[in-house]
């Protein structure tokens, strides 16, 4: 009987989009369905079609990152049954997320209506644990809420490992750029920015074939990062913009200058992220905004006059 | 030493309201009205896709400051809201002004926030502090009953003017009247006025509710007098959204939240930040209860309010209920908005001319 029940929740497909919180989390994900012994469905990574379709699909005013969210859902909802949208509202008390994921569950039930959504919540101020709530979904999934526990704590290790080597890769490298003699950028942008295919790869792509050492914003021990943002801006309460505050004010010293990359028009970016451009004096830095309709070859030279800025800059210090 | 002059930003017809918490501080400075040029400031030295109540808060700093103000006021909560001030205040000493931030956050309970004018107002005594948030509590609430049933019936007018008038005239009154006795009965007062003014309202006039973002709907200079303009086109015009309504919803918390998401079932199932959910449960239940069409305002990028449109847009296709959006940024212009609404008054005539031919 029960090994029916398992059978049959087998044959469950769960869709996980590549997108939003994927580019935090996915690890974490991945492996957690992995052991519970569901199929997972992974969306590919963000392409032409995916954008056009998020974008055909959304609120006009959307932002770009909720727009590519829409349409990974969009790719997914045949070839899943359910797919997963977790729901955060707060990670750290005294500290609140951007409203979109707040809002993500409903915007995505009211894209798609009649959608199967397998949701999650986390908000310190309820109490909502990631664990509990994860656990409770794999009991309800699995059927077995020791099997539950097992996988949450193997996913939860599977993710911190990666996400440790992603900040080793990071400080050697800033290690090695410091002795060497390339000019070193930071990108401040959200992970979800940063490591997609269509925004922020390809950017740090053609900036490491012009001969620069790139670092990103998201590598950086969060904790740390978000202690340290209270030097440039005391009552900031976004989550995951005091990361990206933390981390300018971490290398600030240390790089020859910073791209901010937000996706158009992302709201807190909007305060957070002008703000912190203004508190870094003297540093060359520009702001990068992201849409729909990116022409490749404008950023590009955009990105190689700043490129140029900066070696110009480089050369003429060590005269 | 010379008295502090103390200002804060425009909202609607509040500001007899924010005075008299101001003059706890000092001499109260009320900022000139909101014109094209306190914008135009405010466009000028803001982020550029900032939302369009930071524009007109900081056109009215600037303007504030340039009058001569040395402390100036600003609140803070539900989304971008809350980080308005740092920005704010970052921008104008960029400027060079010098003045100081006076933030009221809403984080703090009552009793935090009247230690927080203690400590900025030392001179004050407690039961003094206590009695000017009475009074100041007071005439929101007065403000927002008389607006309401202004906005109720001024469409109705039979000798246009008069209505205005006597609101105008108890705005004015308003400031001046310092006792909770007195706020109370010039409320009575102007609302006896009111109904005395003769009006042919037919029963089956039609009715809009007005929701979104609450900058919007509350500053009628920011959404270009729609209210006005709705009601000369004979229309009874319904907002729930005013600052005794903000309080209220502050004061129940979690409760309001919970009521909201009932009343926005089955388009919303968790709280979507700020006013989102509350602008979902308004236009689904006046939607319920007949209202002929809905008005969604908010500022170009509002996040809270763009993920309440998805449910919106289903709401009106399951109901076919008429919901028209707006949305303001430095680009839109009042003939656009005007045209628009004609459009949507015309359908709605129209609309109600079909049902009632059957």
């Amino acid at each position: 009987m029960e090994n029916a029940a398992v059978a049959k929740k087998n044959k469950l497909r769960v869709g996980i989009p590549r997108a939003l919180l994927y580019h935090k989390y996915g690890k974490l994900w991945e492996v957690f369905f992995r052991e519970l012994g569901v199929n997972v469905v992974l969306s590919p990574e963000t392409n032409k079609e995916i954008i056009a379709r998020g974008a055909r699909l959304s609120i006009d005013e959307s932002c770009l990152s909720v727009k590519i969210f829409v349409g990974h859902i969009d790719w997914l909802k045949d070839k899943a049954d359910a797919v997963l949208v977790p729901h955060i509202t707060c990670l750290h008390s005294g500290e609140e997320m951007c409203v979109k994921f707040m809002a993500l569950v409903d915007t995505v039930r009211n894209v798609f209506p009649g959608i199967k959504v397998i949701e999650y919540s986390v908000n310190a101020k309820k109490l909502e644990t990631e664990a509990g709530s994860m656990i409770r979904l794999g009991a309800r999934l699995a059927g077995n809420p020791f099997r539950a526990i097992a996988a949450y704590m193997k996913a939860k290790g599977a993710w911190e490992k990666s996400a440790r080597e992603k900040k080793e890769a990071q400080a050697e490298k800033f290690a090695a750029a410091r002795r060497g003699e390339k000019p070193l950028i930071l990108i401040v942008a959200h992970s979800y920015t940063l490591e997609d295919n269509f925004l922020g790869r390809p950017i740090i792509d053609y900036l490491e074939k012009s001969g620069v050492c790139v670092l990103c914003s998201d590598r950086l021990d969060a904790a740390r990062a978000r202690e340290i943002s209270k030097n440039i801006s005391q009552t900031l309460y976004w989550t995951y913009h005091k990361e990206l505050l933390g981390a300018a004010e971490y290398y600030k010293d240390s790089v020859d200058g910073m791209i901010f990359l937000t996706t158009f028009p992302c709201g807190p970016d909007a305060l957070a992220v002008n703000l912190c451009q203004s508190k870094m004096k003297g540093i060359p830095s520009i702001i990068v905004s992201l849409d729909e309709l990116e022409s490749r070859v404008g950023l590009q030279t955009r990105l190689e006059s700043f490129v140029d800025v900066i070696n110009f800059k480089k050369c003429r210090k060590k005269k | 030493m010379p008295e502090k002059k103390v200002s804060f930003p425009h909202m609607g017809d509040y500001y007899s309201a924010f005075k008299c918490l101001v003059e706890l501080i000092g001499r109260p400075l009320v900022p000139p009205p909101i014109t094209k040029k306190t914008i135009e400031l405010g466009f000028k030295y803001s982020p550029e896709t900032v939302c369009i109540p930071f524009k007109y808060n900081l056109g009215n700093y600037i303007e504030a400051l340039e009058a001569g103000a040395d402390v100036i006021c600003q609140a803070g909560g539900g989304c971008r809201f809350g980080y308005y001030a740092e920005v704010q205040e970052q921008i104008l000493r960029r400027l060079g002004y010098e003045f100081e931030f006076f933030k009221l956050n809403n984080k703090n309970s009552v009793i935090g926030f009247i230690k927080d004018f203690k400590r900025i107002a030392p001179h004050n005594t407690y039961p003094g502090i206590i009695h000017r948030l009475a009074l100041c509590l007071a005439r929101i609430h007065c403000i927002d009953a008389v607006s309401d049933c202004v906005r109720k019936n001024i469409g109705f007018e039979i000798h246009p003017g008069q209505m205005e008038k006597t609101y105008r005239k108890f705005l004015e009154d308003l400031v001046w009247t310092y006792s909770l006795g007195a706020v109370f009965s010039l409320k009575n007062e102007c609302l006896c006025q009111i109904r005395q003014i003769d009006i042919d309202k037919p029963a089956d006039c039609l009715r809009v509710g007005v929701v979104g973002e609450l900058y919007m709907l509350m500053e009628p200079f920011a959404n270009f007098y729609l209210e006005k303009k709705l009601a000369q086109r004979k229309i009874e015009v319904h907002r729930f959204v005013t600052v005794s309504g903000i309080l209220t919803e502050y004061f129940s918390g979690d409760r309001s939240v919970k009521k909201h998401l009932a009343a926005a079932h089955p388009y919303l199932t968790h709280h979507i930040g700020a006013h989102g959910t509350e602008t979902v449960a308004r236009a689904n239940s006046l939607i319920k209860k007949g209202f002929d069409g809905i008005i969604h305002l908010k500022p170009f990028g509002c996040m809270p309010e763009v993920s309440a449109m998805a449910a919106l847009n289903n709401l009106a296709r399951d109901r076919r209920a008429p919901i028209l959006y707006f949305s303001f940024d430095s680009q839109t212009s009042e003939a656009g908005l005007e045209t628009r609404v004609e459009a949507f008054c015309d359908m709605l005539y129209m609309k109600q001319k079909k049902k009632k031919n059957g």
